[in-house]
């Protein structure tokens, strides 16, 4: 079974600084980590590749410096990364990364004599500086494969299918689909192993794909800056939620005050 | 204070500080009270490595290196230097493999301890026979194939829970030290049991027993080294693994200075933070001296041993474990004094660092019988100038 992780660098911090012109998030001078929600999308792809086989292979979009995240995927069991770089990838928006992410997996093959070049792919639910969750589904459109978000536990794979438990506000659902296909997952669903010495004396030494727009074929109106439909027009903190008003006093009077507290505000 | 440590040493300390800090620190309290061996940290331990750090490539290890071991156990001991114990304990029942094990014996048993499938012990104390070698009555006679034990061994670390046990016996009784000999017994051979289990002042994740031997036969061929040669291998075995008790020393200080410091920060007493108080400073100054010159020579004893296996490091070694082991019970002292009455509670780390901090001056040689070794190593040196 391959496996394909779909990792971020993200800032360190959630308390992510904003460049208030351009609206886009600041990275320089911060220190960079996994994007949480990915490292729970690793340990699964590993646990898997235990289970049946295979090859976890990891990739990520991102400035050079990314690589340090793809090295710590490695410490972690990962068998192959690749980091696409290119300053034309740079300023894209969900829908240019998710283009992106999709032609560069349609140029992954992992051989081993697999009929297809990968039988799952998964990403974190979100990243925890965007936020958008957009990414993980977008991937799946382009690649014309199915998908499903929030998954919090992987319950069988059998005979091509997929069976999950998608995590719901008020319980779960148990969805089935065919494989190959994307998941995003959410933090429920394992605890992240530590790199371990072995490892991190091989990411140490092992070698980074590197590819760029060219290698995948992008065209060029669809990735970067040009390639992205939406731009942050503004952003800002929406103002906390003042107060509500407290009603007190015996059971009586609290029904009493209530009521007509709501007929002042001709709510009933 | 920089040790320039190499890129694969950094890369231990951090490993080390991560598994300390995200998978110790949540349970350290919870072992101690329920004193039982934290198999899901030991497993976490082998997954990382941690056990191949000591033990040469060829037999599945990381190289060998005492160094190593040593920064790995003191940055676990700073948060719990019980639970370090089953990375060092296991060392100490390694080490008779790896000084004096033929490469039969390496090849059959290394693998499995490097992948931390395996745990050991070593067992050289007896009720009547602590610091005095010469009293063990514990015999190992030949017969034919097999030596048959019998005897009782005592406050033998990571017994019962340790699969691969070095045990020194008598092969020829009467004959002092030099009729003692050392070999591998494996758990589970018929005749070898354990008895009680003890309750202690410290280290209660780290399980206590006895080792009890009734006409247990072990092949001939888990004869580690000659017959005889038992006294050697133990001196040798203690040689190697009294820095890594040094280092878990360094850590359970570092660990107290590190919480007397914060702490210090916090409380307030008689309107300001008790750290502007000269007297918490200068204490705190004075421990932080004492914690990095221990630190110091353990680094350097260490770096010593791996420079030159050969080399003769009893005194360096009894010096490092000797000063590691006062510093961390006069720093893990003072620090429950600077918490003050909180100190005393076990809601706070520090009582159990002081406890855990005690058997440092105990095990591997009374802080004595360190004294003893390095003045005669004193004695030596000047007579043969």
């Amino acid at each position: 079974m391959n496996i394909i992780i779909c990792i971020k660098q993200v800032p360190a911090t959630t308390n992510v600084q904003i460049d208030s012109e351009t609206g886009r998030l600041k990275r320089e001078g911060v220190e960079s980590i996994i994007n949480p929600f990915d490292e729970y999308a690793l340990e699964e792809g590993l646990r898997l590749k235990e289970k049946f086989a295979g090859k976890v292979i990891v990739l990520s979009m991102g400035p050079p410096q990314a690589e340090t995240a793809l090295r710590e995927c490695i410490a972690r069991g990962a068998d192959e990364s690749i980091l696409l770089s290119d300053k034309n990838f740079a300023g894209a928006d969900t829908l240019a990364t998710a283009y992106t992410l999709a032609q560069a997996i349609k140029k992954i093959n992992p051989g081993g004599g697999s009929s297809t070049p990968y039988d799952l792919i998964i990403c974190g639910k979100q990243a925890i500086d965007g936020d958008t969750a957009q990414v993980g589904p977008g991937i799946a459109e382009k690649l014309n494969i199915p998908h499903i978000c929030y998954v919090r536990k992987i319950e069988e794979i059998k005979d091509g299918m997929l069976r999950v438990e998608r995590l719901m506000e008020d319980g779960y659902d148990i969805l089935e689909m065919k494989l190959p296909a994307l998941i995003t997952v959410v933090k429920e669903i394992n605890i992240p192993r530590l790199p371990s010495l072995r490892g991190l004396l091989l990411a140490k030494k092992t070698k980074i794909n590197l590819w760029n727009a060219e290698i995948i074929n992008a065209e060029k109106d669809k990735i970067g800056m040009t390639g992205s439909p939406t731009t942050v027009k503004k952003i800002f903190t929406p103002p906390a939620r003042k107060g509500g008003e407290t009603i007190s006093g015996s059971p009586e009077e609290i029904a009493q005050k209530t009521a007509s507290r709501l007929k002042e505000l001709k709510i009933i | 204070m920089d040790y320039f440590l190499s890129e694969e040493q950094k890369m231990i300390v951090d490993l080390c500080k991560k598994i300390a800090q995200e998978k110790i620190k949540p349970v350290r309290q919870h072992y101690d009270e329920i004193e039982e061996f934290p198999w899901p940290i030991v497993e976490e331990m082998a997954k990382t490595d941690l056990f191949r750090i000591y033990i040469p490539e060829e037999y599945g290890g990381l190289g060998g290196s005492i160094f190593n071991l040593c920064l790995a156990v003191e940055e676990l001991s700073k948060v719990d230097g019980a639970i370090a114990l089953c990375l060092a304990g296991t060392a100490l029942g390694t080490f008779p493999i790896l000084l004096f094990g033929t490469e039969e014996q390496k090849k059959k048993y290394l693998p499995d301890i490097a992948a931390g499938k395996r745990l050991t012990a070593f067992a050289l104390t007896e009720p009547q026979a602590g610091s005095d070698a010469t009293a063990i009555k514990t015999t190992a006679i030949k017969e034919a194939d097999t030596y048959r034990l019998n005897g009782t061994k005592c406050f033998i670390t990571n017994a019962g829970e340790a699969e691969i046990y070095t045990v020194i016996a008598l092969t020829s009784p009467g004959r002092g030290v030099r009729g003692l000999s050392a070999f591998i017994v494996e758990k589970d051979t018929p005749g070898f049991t354990f008895g009680k289990k003890e309750k202690k002042l410290g280290i209660r994740a780290s399980p206590t027993r006895e080792l009890i031997f009734q006409d247990c036969r072990i092949p001939k061929e888990n004869l580690l080294g000659k017959e005889g040669q038992g006294f050697i291998v133990a001196l040798k075995t203690l040689y190697v693994s009294r820095p890594g008790v040094a280092a878990q020393a360094v850590g359970i200080a570092q660990g107290a200075l590190d919480e007397a410091i914060n702490y210090a920060r916090q409380r307030v007493q008689f309107g300001q933070a008790i750290i502007h108080f000269q007297a918490i400073q200068h204490l705190l100054a004075d421990l932080a001296t004492q914690v990095e010159a221990a630190r110091a020579l353990v680094y350097s004893t260490a770096r010593m041993i791996d420079a030159d296996p050969e080399k003769r490091v009893t005194k360096e070694s009894a010096m490092s474990k000797l000063f590691a082991s006062e510093t961390a019970m006069k720093v893990t002292t003072e620090a429950v004094q600077i918490f003050g009455g909180y100190g005393y509670m076990q809601e706070y780390p520090v009582e159990k660092m002081m406890r855990d901090a005690k058997i440092t001056q105990i095990y591997e040689g009374t802080n004595q019988i360190q004294r003893n070794e390095i003045a005669l190593a004193l004695i030596k040196e000047s007579a043969s100038k």
